[in-house]
């Protein structure tokens, strides 16, 4: 066959490139822009007084402290997760590895329900936890037990393939070299897994700071005091009060925004260092 | 410095990979560790490194017994068949990095690490490409500079895994012969792993021929020729 054979007649191209951008600004542009505008619709000032509510900024806050707590475990527990699968050989490494990918299938309800279960009033710790005071279900604790188990592994998997190509040479340079095992983690392994650590972080957060879910169901939705931003985003859309809702709403998307240029210039800049990782 | 092996073995899973290994080599030697893969030569230079640990046996250099010192402890310098240099460092911050990990006590001042490096970049004949980062550099250069880095803090034992093994022929030649003048320069013991025949015979004193985790023939190159220990040896060489 000749190489004009291989090609694509014009017409396809055309139309494929159509359908495609024509079904992202359907499904993603549009959407987007509909929560930019509803929000602004009546005005900077309207926008303004909604995100500076009392009750919306307790959301804010809330959001900002879950995912402070959140995404730092998640950081350092992937990052072990992913040194102790890529440089070890153990029993049970597939099982481990499985396990850590868990959260990506159940359902964010069923991973707020579990905490739901176990500390909850009628759970198996609720008497004990209700003894000695502590309150996690309806709580803070219980904000951030539900979204580190949701976003867990955003880190780990990021890591695994990455330092599993790397192997651990580099390390065992360190090593001869008279390096101590700290000194190897901080000089060699974590500037060599940065780019990757950096891309897992980000999507770990965006996804902290949008878990609806398995918040919802330990949350209690206390305006104020336990409702995190995607939550006050309900909360005033049941009220009919859109306006309010989409300005909060307008928040989580610019969220995402900078998260997408983030990441994008991350990809830009470091194209090649990043293409080990897919 | 030389170093004496006891007796070692090790296993992987279910397979030996050494068995009952003993070797005595002399301070200042060059040897090579020759054999087929999965004879258990890396893992034998490996055991030597401190980056495995034997099941069995014990391992001497000089008087001290370091079968149980980490790698770090040993005085050793290690080369790997794919360089693994640091790609975040330039050349110089590589050579660099095994005395910049040193306690501030014994830690040369900044101005004597960057003469060191400098000293050795010359030694392996590289002066001028300090700034350079690993990734600007050919496979024979890079090999050159982690030579040089593993030299650092002058190591009175060098072991080499596979030096040339990532290398076309005309630059494993060059730096073949730079090798043995930098060995001989410096007056340490060298031992370094190859499956290569001719590379073995023609860069080193003495040559161990591995077989399934045994040493076959442990001896001059010549010897070798004249008088294969055994019918292994004798099929190895033709």
């Amino acid at each position: 066959m000749t190489a004009a054979g291989l090609r694509e007649p014009a017409a396809a191209k055309g139309l494929l490139i159509l359908v495609a951008v024509a079904y992202v600004a359907l499904m993603l542009l549009l959407p987007l822009g509909a929560v930019l505008y509803e929000a602004l619709r009546k005005g900077w000032e309207m926008w303004w007084a909604a995100v500076s509510e009392p009750d919306a900024r307790s959301s804010i806050r809330l959001t900002l402290i879950v995912a402070a707590i959140a995404v730092p475990l998640n950081t350092i527990f992937g990052v072990a997760a992913a040194w102790a699968i890529s440089k070890f050989r153990f029993p049970g490494k597939t099982a481990l590895i499985a396990l850590i990918e868990l959260p990506f299938s159940v359902s964010p309800v069923v991973s707020g329900l579990v905490f739901v279960l176990m500390f909850g009033a009628q759970g198996w710790f609720g008497p004990w936890l209700e003894q000695h005071d502590i309150h996690v279900i309806f709580a803070l604790p219980g904000l951030v037990l539900a979204t580190v188990f949701v976003t867990f592994p955003f880190v780990a998997r990021q890591l695994i393939p990455l330092m599993t190509a790397q192997g651990s040479s580099d390390e065992e340079a360190a090593l001869t070299l008279g390096a101590s095992g700290w000194q190897t983690f901080w000089r060699v392994t974590v500037p060599n897994i940065r780019f990757g650590l950096l891309y897992g972080v980000l999507l770990c957060n965006a996804r902290a700071m949008g878990e609806f879910g398995a918040v919802s169901v330990v949350s209690g939705h206390i305006r104020g005091e336990t409702n995190t931003m995607p939550l006050q985003v309900e909360a005033l859309y049941n009220d009919y009060d859109f306006v309010a809702a989409f300005a909060v709403a307008s928040l989580l998307a610019l969220l995402a925004l900078v998260t997408l240029a983030l990441k994008s210039a991350i990809e830009w800049r470091y194209s090649d260092e990043l293409a080990a990782i897919h | 410095m030389s170093i004496k092996v006891e007796h070692v073995s090790k296993s992987f899973s279910a397979y030996p990979a050494l068995n009952d290994v003993s070797l005595s080599v002399r301070a200042g030697e060059f040897v090579a560790l020759l054999g087929p893969s999965g004879s258990g030569k890396t893992t034998l230079l490996r055991i030597l490194a401190g980056l495995e640990v034997p099941e069995l046996g014990k391992v001497w250099f000089g008087k001290r017994d370091v079968t149980a010192d980490k790698p770090a402890s040993r005085g050793i310098g290690f080369v790997f068949q794919h360089y693994a240099l640091f790609g975040h460092m330039t050349v110089a911050q590589n050579i660099a990095f095994g005395l910049d990990v040193m306690n501030r006590a014994s830690r040369p001042s900044k101005r004597d690490i960057a003469r060191r490096v400098l000293q050795l970049l010359e030694l392996v004949q590289l002066p001028g490409l300090a700034k350079r980062y690993p990734s600007q550099l050919s496979g024979g250069q890079r090999q050159r500079v982690a030579l040089a880095r593993a030299l650092a803090r002058n190591p009175r034992i060098l072991l080499l895994d596979e030096p040339f093994g990532a290398l076309d022929a005309k630059v494993r030649r060059e730096l073949r012969v730079a090798l043995r003048q930098i060995h001989d320069e410096l007056g340490i013991t060298s031992i370094f792993v190859t499956h290569d025949q001719e590379e073995a015979f023609a860069l080193a004193d003495r040559v161990a021929l591995l077989n399934h985790g045994r040493i076959e023939q442990f001896a001059t190159p010549e010897e070798i020729q004249k008088a294969p220990a055994s019918e292994f040896v004798k099929s190895f060489l033709d």
